[in-house]
């Protein structure tokens, strides 16, 4: 079995902190792998240690198949990283951005001048690309440093929480690169906060909390991990949410979870048919109106909590700065 | 996409070359510095203004009551003035640094193949070119309200060739700073040294003018070497009447601080860098 990354035993500490604490982790050849992981778990230590950016104080890593801390310059070669804040030159054209990199890569002028153009192509930024990157949206410019990450061929690509600060349609575009790089034969290790970006784009997930990997395996299998299945209900009025939270907690002797926006609660159950029949017993019994009912496989976010014990901070843009 | 893969498979030929040569990564990276300067007109008009607005300031306002003896002040105020004008340049070059780490920009240059050293290079590349720059600027500017030189055309060319050293060596210290600064605006505020440094020396008034606990400090800071030297070297014969010491003793002290100021900043600074 050919791993591109083959992580044992990885210790850093930053003061009193340990970014990561024995992380165990090992990402096969010809897929995506995603480190998910709340705020402060270690994602982005542990991609700058892939990166030789940060030497572990502890613990063996090997990036397709090199070293990295007796051969970094070997790891280097076969890397391309976007790190979690887009690094590109504002002062410089999308394509003088991509053409230095590519430079930088010991590419020859016409061969950096090609990779670059196909680049841009590939990420949709053949218009803008001779504007300055500063007149970039945030969506382009993520976009921009994704293709920096990639104008160099690496067969590694590291992205560390790529669609971060994202719109919804900018998700979906930068999703769709990067499965095809996949399909290109590029490996990648993502970070991300977003469980279902997680549940899309990888098929291998390694869930870490506190600079350690508390589980890891493909979404289906981390879902049927955690087992029994999940009720969900959504309610007509949200006034009845506690009402219904607090009954179908007291059934299943779990705690409901409540997401307001939606008005829906939810609560895993064991087994399968007759939890949807009683929680749909118990509600109506109480007189709450409904909407909707239905009994689904947990999602990604139900294992987080399920395994950690507190629910992952999935939070969107605007709650982004939130520290763990 | 299949256009896409054969346009990538070439270069990834070329990738296998190794590591590129530490020479052209660094004028890449430099490329991009310089480029940043050009193209955010804000920073070099706005500087260059302020810088020449100073300037008159310091030769028509405070000038009229400053009193050299044996010269104009004008003649005094221009080592002094390019000399410190160096030094505030420096700010540009912590704020700059910070900027790059707390940016990510420094990660994706320390994660490519490319010499890590050449990083810092091109930093102190670029900023040197811009010292070079305002220096020659300012000078133009300083024949144009009436400084002379005294000496030989040569020695104002030493002068000038010494401003770009004490940049050099100073900007070493900036670089230091930005590392450890953390953020940009913490950088900044380190970069506030400047201000004792400039103006507790002899760059616009003589150190004799001020207290004595003062004097002690002035005499002996780098900044008063530099900036004395470059005047004994534009001021020629009146200088030695001036400063008390011919233009020899103090281009040899004013280097031999700028040579202190490299050897201890550069192993703090390249030993910071490498941690990352
Ligand atoms: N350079 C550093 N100095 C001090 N502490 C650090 C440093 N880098 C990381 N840490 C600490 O290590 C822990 C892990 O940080 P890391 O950035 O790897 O988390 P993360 O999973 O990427 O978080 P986020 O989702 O917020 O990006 C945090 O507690 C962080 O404060
Ligand atoms: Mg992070």
């Amino acid at each position: 079995m050919t791993y591109t990354i083959e992580a044992h035993g990885l210790k850093k500490r930053y003061g009193k902190t340990a970014a990561l604490d024995g992380l165990d982790l090992v990402a096969q050849r010809g897929q995506v792998t995603a480190v998910l992981g709340p705020n402060g778990a270690g994602k982005t230590t542990f991609v700058r240690a892939v990166a030789t950016l940060v030497r572990p104080d502890e613990g063996t890593l090997l990036v397709a198949g090199h070293d990295a801390g007796k051969d970094p310059a070997a790891v280097r070669r076969v890397i391309g990283l976007a790190g979690q804040f887009a690094a590109v030159e504002p002062a410089m054209t999308g394509r003088e951005n991509l053409e230095m990199v590519a430079g930088l890569f010991g590419q020859t002028r016409r061969a950096a001048k090609a990779s670059a153009a196909a680049v841009l192509e590939q990420l949709g930024l053949v218009e803008a690309a001779d504007r300055l990157a500063r007149t970039y949206s945030g969506g382009m410019r993520r976009r921009l440093d994704l293709g920096a990450s990639l104008v160099g061929s690496p067969r590694l690509l590291l992205l560390d929480e790529p669609t971060a600060g994202l719109d919804p349609r900018s998700r979906l575009e930068l999703w769709d690169a990067i499965r095809a790089l996949v399909a290109d034969g590029t490996d990648v290790l993502l970070t991300t906060q977003y469980l279902d970006e997680a549940d899309h784009l990888a098929s291998h997930v390694v869930i870490i909390d506190h600079g350690r990997a508390v589980a890891a395996g493909t979404p289906t299998e981390l879902k049927q991990r955690i087992g029994g299945n999940v009720v969900e209900v959504r309610v007509r009025h949200g006034r009845d949410l506690p009402t219904v939270a607090g009954m179908l907690g007291r059934i299943h002797r779990v705690d409901a979870q409540i997401d307001e926006p939606t008005r829906r609660v939810s609560v895993r159950v064991e087994g399968s048919g007759d939890g949807l029949m009683s929680a749909l017993r118990y509600v109506e019994s109480a007189g709450v109106e409904i909407d909707d009912i239905a009994m689904r496989q947990p999602n990604l976010d139900e294992v987080f909590l399920a395994i950690t014990g507190r629910p992952a901070e999935n939070h969107d843009d605007a709650s982004a700065t939130v520290a763990a | 996409m299949t256009t896409i893969s054969s346009a990538l498979e070439q270069p990834a030929a070329a990738n296998t070359g190794g590591q590129s040569g530490l020479l052209k990564s660094t004028l890449k990276v430099t490329r991009r510095a310089l480029l940043r300067y050009v193209r955010t007109p804000q920073l070099i008009v706005l500087a260059t203004i302020q810088m020449s607005l100073f300037f008159l300031i310091y030769r028509y306002m405070f000038g009229g009551a400053i009193h050299i003896a044996g010269m104009p002040y004008v003649d005094y105020l221009v080592p002094g003035f390019i000399a410190t004008g160096v030094l505030f340049m420096g700010i540009g070059t912590a704020t700059a640094m910070a900027e790059d780490l707390e940016g990510g920009f420094i990660d994706r240059l320390r994660s490519l193949p490319i010499p890590r050293s050449s990083v810092l290079a091109a930093r102190v590349l670029a900023d040197a070119a811009l010292v070079a720059w305002s220096t020659a600027f300012t000078a133009a500017i300083a024949f144009a309200v009436g400084f002379r030189l005294h000496g030989s055309a040569l020695d104002g060319l030493a002068a000038f060739g010494l401003v770009i050293v004490f940049g050099f060596a100073f900007e070493w210290l900036f670089i230091t700073m930005g590392l450890f600064a953390g953020n940009a605006q913490a950088a900044q505020g380190m970069g506030m040294i400047v201000f004792p440094l400039a103006f507790v020396s002899s760059a616009y008034v003589p150190v004799s003018t001020m207290p004595g606990w003062l004097q002690v400090f002035a005499k002996h800071q780098p900044l008063t070497y530099m900036v004395d030297a470059v005047r004994s070297l534009t001021l020629g014969p009146h200088a030695q009447a001036l400063l008390g010491h011919p233009s020899s003793y103090f281009v040899t002290r004013a280097l031999l601080w700028a040579a202190a100021i490299i050897a201890v900043t550069v192993p703090i600074a390249v030993a910071r860098y490498r941690r990352g």
